[in-house]
């Protein structure tokens, strides 16, 4: 039986292509910056890069030349300020020309929902009166077709939709899966789900592959099943500076750090240069992380906040 | 009397604004902390809910980010982002929102987009984020900025957020608009409501020790003012004391 399990290299090789449109999300959590950095190592170009917030994984990726474009919904670094890197990229084309492709947040759910559903368009309440229709043709509205016949709640003549956003390829983290790629993940699930279920291929990337036991002892904790997943990889660490929920904290003296950083482009350019050009994966990453700052695992260790157990009952034949 | 920054005084109005009302959108920074001092004082029943998927929010430290595990661990509910926006936000579940602006109009429409073209900006702002739905949605909105004539702008170069549109008596209404719009504009200079038919921004209250002349100059349209305007409230004693006990270096 052939295993989905494979490594970064090999995972990225395969399945993230040239002039690919790419999902890596995660809203703030759960965020596969390792899977970025191979991406940029391997030289992908021309990409379509997808995320509501492009947060620090898009901005390197831009930086490092990968992308032509940017669907996204909040260019913001959060809780720090401005993404310079792509604003660079916006205001003056540096290092090249990026085009952009704006919604909502609400928008950009509204798509992964089409995308994940098979719908040729999702309707969300938002957008009327504002200037984001005219910079966006892709946002529409429809009448409504049961205008007369109206709820209290939801008499309108018009509604905006979305189209559907169907990505080349996700690449997930989550913190567990077993062999077979069922996933399970817990803390903030921003929409991890339904990109899953809108990819047409989906890389997996997890903090620990379980046994399928372990998952099968919880059902409801699985986003998604295996079904969907190309392949498997265990990067532990796998989301630095994001986090993965009880088990690293954000890294947000990195996020600051990368403020000064990436208002420089020669200084961006030398950060690509030191820390993904220059280690030849993930673990070298981790080892040069831990070489400068050796406290770093133990200073984003969390305490522990173990959920209670439930009971889902053993209901075997009488 | 105590002093206290002007930081803190926009805190304490933002938190009085939340008299009795059960659920709150959450960012991070001075509505954090305007949050957790009405849960202490004025509204005891608030839940904090972030757009990132969190209902009832208990961090156990100042949030970075809205998406810091603390807001996770500890809270009533973490849910997706569909969720969050279709049921509890499109739902009509947010009773109150902060919201904050690179560009206000006169109207309470909002800019976070863009200064300059669209196609070639001078700068580029975040974008909406979750500001142009929370503004559709919420039903009432709090903006806390601070009072600069480069914000507060007789054009906006881009309408980002729905505040009252153009300023037609039940604009909001009848474009299909369910939230309420916003209320009040809390600035480090002065506290703005909205008059209640065409929805234009109105001067409520000076802080101590502001003039008129002041405030009107950092504006970029001819301010209405309201008949009965007062000097805003200082911060209580007490207010103080639980800001102080929880921030950081939020407070400057």
């Amino acid at each position: 039986m052939t295993t989905k399990i494979t490594d970064m290299r090999t995972a990225i090789s395969a399945h993230v292509h040239d002039g690919d449109c790419v999902v890596i999300e995660g809203f703030t959590a759960c965020i596969c910056f390792a899977a970025a950095h191979e991406i940029i190592r391997q030289g992908r170009r021309e990409l379509t890069l997808c995320r509501m917030t492009p947060d620090l994984v898009y901005e390197q990726m831009i930086a490092a030349g990968c992308a032509r474009k940017l669907v996204f919904s909040y260019l913001g670094n959060p809780g720090v300020g401005s993404l310079h890197c792509v604003r660079r990229a916006v205001e003056r084309g540096v290092p090249r020309a990026l085009e952009l492709e704006e919604y909502s947040h609400f928008g950009m759910v509204g798509r992964y929902m089409a995308g994940a559903a098979r719908l040729p368009f999702f309707p969300v309440r938002s957008y009327s009166g504002t200037d984001q229709p005219k910079v966006n043709p892709r946002i529409k509205f429809v009448p409504n077709p049961y205008d007369g016949v109206a709820s209290e709640f939801t008499h309108v003549d018009s509604v905006a939709v979305v189209p559907p956003l169907n990505p080349d390829v996700a690449i997930l983290h989550a913190q567990r899966a077993d062999a077979a790629g069922n996933t399970q993940m817990w803390g903030l699930l921003g929409t991890q789900k339904e990109v899953a279920f809108a990819a047409e291929r989906v890389i997996v990337v997890v903090e620990e592959i379980v046994d399928s036991a372990v998952i099968r002892s919880d059902p409801n904790r699985t986003v998604f099943p295996g079904l969907l997943v190309d392949v498997l990889v265990q990067q532990p660490y796998g989301a630095h500076p994001s986090y993965a929920q009880g088990y690293y904290d954000r890294d947000n003296q990195f996020y600051l750090q990368w403020d000064a950083i990436s208002r420089d482009e020669d200084a961006t350019q030398a950060w690509l240069r030191d820390w993904v050009h220059g280690v030849d994966d993930w673990e070298a990453y981790l080892l040069k992380l831990e070489s400068e700052r050796p406290d770093i695992w133990e200073r984003l260790a969390p305490g522990e906040a173990l959920a209670q157990p439930v009971n889902y009952g053993a209901y075997a034949q009488a | 009397m105590i002093d206290y920054t002007a930081a803190e005084l926009m805190i304490a109005c933002a938190a009085r604004a939340l008299v009795g009302k059960r659920v709150v959108f959450v960012g991070v920074g001075l509505p954090n902390i305007a949050c957790n001092l009405a849960r202490r004082t004025v509204a005891p029943e608030l839940q904090l809910v972030y757009e990132s998927g969190v209902f009832g929010a208990r961090p156990a430290r100042l949030p970075l980010s809205i998406g810091d595990p603390a807001l996770v661990s500890g809270a009533t509910a973490a849910v997706s982002m569909p969720e969050m926006f279709m049921h509890y936000l499109q739902g009509g579940r947010i009773e109150a929102a902060f919201l904050g602006a690179a560009q206000i109009d006169r109207f309470g429409n909002m800019n976070t987009t863009v200064v300059g073209d669209y196609a070639r900006p001078h700068v580029r702002l975040p974008g909406s984020g979750g500001a142009c739905d929370i503004a559709y949605h919420a039903g009432k909105v709090f903006v806390i900025m601070r009072l600069k004539k480069r914000a507060f702008v007789g054009r906006l170069d881009f309408r980002t957020s729905a505040g009252y549109l153009d300023g037609r008596p039940q604009q909001r209404a009848e474009m299909g608009l369910p939230g309420g719009g916003p209320q009040l504009v809390v600035t480090d200079k002065a506290v703005f409501d909205f008059e209640s038919v065409s929805g234009e921004m109105r001067l409520r209250s000076l802080h101590p020790g502001v003039t008129q002349e002041t405030v009107q100059a950092q504006a970029g349209w001819r301010l209405r003012v309201a008949t009965d305007l007062c000097v805003t409230e200082a911060p209580t004693a007490q207010e103080l004391s639980i800001m102080r006990e929880q921030s950081q270096t939020v407070l400057s």
